[in-house]
């Protein structure tokens, strides 16, 4: 009976051990390519404070007018232009420029990277289903985990600070922007298909000719969910490190300024909208300026 | 139609079968097995089974059959879209199953254009861009293959859409693209897979118009699939009927219409307008008569028979460019227009 009202477990000796072995085995990986890690990332890394340094010693007014001159080029919708140039006066206002700014870069930085990885990644899945099959558990598994245990090994690895920050963002937010580029793929007319090679179109020739274009606005969806997941990410990634919009809303957190919270919190929902009128109004404006629905 | 002028395409024992284990299935199809006996005792469908088929150059080749018949894995042979099970795809003295990759995209872009039943165009690119795809795909530069594509905008009647996005166009007007697509690479060979199914009955006319047009002056060997028989006769010099992927009679017009290989053929053609289709000469005498009209050979059967009546005769004069060559009788029409069953 006590077999059935008690789990068998492994034993406390035995199950201390494996995890013992598991860290042991990992701080001795980390202990050996650490190093090697960082400055693989270094590059990433000098970016990244480059860009937030830019942002944040540029004059506050010709940040905004570049950003305005984004929105437009993203939305072609005055109203949206308005309202983000507004939104980042009242941000400024509220004394939140700097902490906006250095979110700004790291959202951006974050960005260009999961596009940079993610969409050759949907373009491998989309081409051999054997890679797709490798590929979805991985990306499921990205997407389900709790951030907090992935964030365990990458600052056992590379320790606090902006680069673990921003491969926990990326992590977090490759998902959409792999599976997307993907799904658009397989989805061009197999008709479509058929005729580039009818026409002798080599590989390179099918994917830059027909498969991209014509999987554009699924790109950009995903490179829209892809903004809006590292953007979720911002107050998680503060914690290990990363500045910007988190750090004032963690401070709240353990200090109970509700005031301080809320603004910041609001912020970055504001920053949130933005980035998705523009860029969902980027993929609808390459869709309709091309051709209608299909 | 012309004289003899060689074969073009040659399709020799093809068999095609689809599933996973396709090469094993070979020795069914081989001994007989029927489309459906294959798929159930062995999940595998029966694509094309033993096809030999001659098409010669510049003519135009039809395949019928209804559908499900094969006709598409058909023409995609010959261009390889889709590899055999078993078989010979013979072009111009070429095996094309024997190509390298590279050799088969040379010969996808110089020898034999696609046009396709749904049109295939890119949606993102502009009528000019379209057309001048082919041209695009083999490296040409920009000028060269907007002149090009010009030629063939103007000559399927598309002058000043050039700048269109092809979805904002008519499916007439989308078929002259892609018409005029597989025209601009000046391949010798033009597929087309129900090109004009997808239009309305009177479109569709007006494309064969263009397409007879330009085969007058151009001379391609042309390997047209449909299933409307009007279009087949308006169309095809050679008509290749297709069952359950096996060519079940190959001939002119007249043959199949004169001499349906067996009923299914016959049911294909009960509804021809036989008066506008039957020429005098799949009927005519051998011996000549004395007096009556003089009809031409080619001429269709309604036209001779308002002729002899209209002369009162009820034997007429077939001529062969312009000589005498034999005689037809009132009756002999008679019994040519009736129905058979
Ligand atoms: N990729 C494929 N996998 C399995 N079966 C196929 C495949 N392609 C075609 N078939 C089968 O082969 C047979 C012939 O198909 P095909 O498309 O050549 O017919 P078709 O004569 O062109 O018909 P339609 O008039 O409908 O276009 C059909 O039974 C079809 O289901
Ligand atoms: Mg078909």
């Amino acid at each position: 009976m006590e077999f059935l009202s008690e789990f068998p477990t492994m034993g406390n000796q035995e199950l201390r051990d494996l995890k013992k072995a598991i860290d042991r085995g990992f701080r001795e990986f980390s202990r050996a390519y650490g190093e090697a890690l960082e400055t693989f990332f270094e590059p990433i890394l000098y970016f990244l404070v480059w860009f937030e340094k830019l942002l944040q010693n540029s004059p506050w007014p010709l940040v905004i007018a570049v950003i305005a001159v984004l929105a437009w080029l993203g939305a072609r919708n005055w109203l949206v232009v308005g309202g983000t140039v507004a939104s980042f006066l009242v941000i400024g206002y509220l004394g939140m420029w700097q902490d906006t700014m250095a979110t700004l870069a790291i959202i951006s930085v974050a960005t260009l990277i999961c596009i940079v990885v993610g969409i050759p990644v949907g373009i491998a899945m989309a081409r051999s289903d054997r890679v797709q099959g490798l590929v979805t558990p991985l990306l499921d598994v990205m997407q389900t985990i709790p951030s907090f245990v992935y964030l365990i090994p990458v600052v056992m690895l590379l320790g606090i600070g902006k680069v673990p920050g921003l491969i926990a963002v990326c992590i977090y937010a490759i998902p959409p922007i792999v599976r997307l580029t993907n799904l658009g793929i397989r989805l061009v007319d197999r008709e479509v298909l058929e005729a580039a090679d009818a026409f002798g179109a080599s590989y390179p020739q099918k994917l830059f000719g027909v498969q991209i274009p014509l999987a554009l606005p699924n790109i950009f969806a995903g490179v829209n969910q892809t903004i809006m997941m590292s953007l979720a990410m911002v107050v998680i990634a503060s914690m290990i490190g990363v500045q910007g919009l988190g750090v004032p809303v963690l401070r709240a957190i353990s200090n109970q300024y509700l005031a301080l919270g809320l603004m910041n919190g609001l912020a970055i929902v504001v920053l949130a909208i933005i980035f998705d009128r523009i860029s969902q109004g980027f993929g609808k404006n390459i869709q309709k300026h091309r051709w209608d629905g299909h | 139609m012309g004289t003899n002028p060689g074969v073009k395409v040659q399709i020799r024992s093809l068999y095609k079968i689809f599933g996973p284990d396709a090469a094993a299935m070979t020795e069914h199809v081989e001994a007989g097995i029927s489309k459906e006996d294959l798929l159930d005792k062995h999940a595998h469908v029966l694509g094309l089974r033993n096809i030999n088929l001659d098409v010669a150059a510049h003519q135009v080749q039809v395949i019928m059959g209804l559908s499900g018949s094969g006709k598409s894995t058909l023409i995609r042979h010959i261009n390889r879209l889709i590899e055999p099970t078993a078989g010979e795809v013979i072009v111009d003295g070429e095996d094309i199953l024997a190509m390298t990759p590279l050799e088969l995209r040379q010969f996808r872009r110089s020898k034999a254009s696609m046009v396709f039943q749904g049109f295939a165009l890119l949606p993102h690119r502009t009528v000019a861009d379209n057309v001048a795809y082919g041209l695009s795909v083999q490296g040409i530069d920009k000028a060269e293959r907007e002149e090009r594509g010009k030629r063939w905008i103007d000559r399927v009647g598309l002058t000043g859409y050039e700048g269109y996005y092809t979805t904002h166009l008519s499916g007439g007007m989308r078929q002259r693209v892609g018409l005029a697509r597989a025209l601009a690479t000046d391949a010798e060979i033009l597929l087309m897979d129900e090109p004009f199914s997808a239009l309305d009955p009177l479109i569709r006319t007006d494309m064969q118009d263009i397409l007879l047009g330009l085969q007058t002056e151009l001379h391609k060997t042309i390997i047209f699939i449909t299933h409307d028989l009007d279009e087949a006769l308006r169309i095809g010099n050679s008509i290749a009927i297709l069952r359950d992927g096996e060519a079940v009679q190959v001939g002119t017009p007249q043959d199949i219409i004169m001499r349906p290989a067996d009923g299914y053929v016959a049911e294909f053609i009960k509804d021809i307008n036989r008066g506008r289709v039957i020429q005098v000469a799949s009927i005519m005498d051998a011996e000549k008569a004395d007096g009556g009209p003089k009809v031409d050979a080619e001429t269709v059967l309604d036209d001779a028979l308002q002729l002899m009546i209209g002369s009162g005769s009820d034997i007429a004069t077939v001529t062969r460019n312009g000589e005498p060559a034999g005689s037809v009788r009132l009756e002999s029409i008679a019994t040519a227009l009736a129905k058979p069953d």
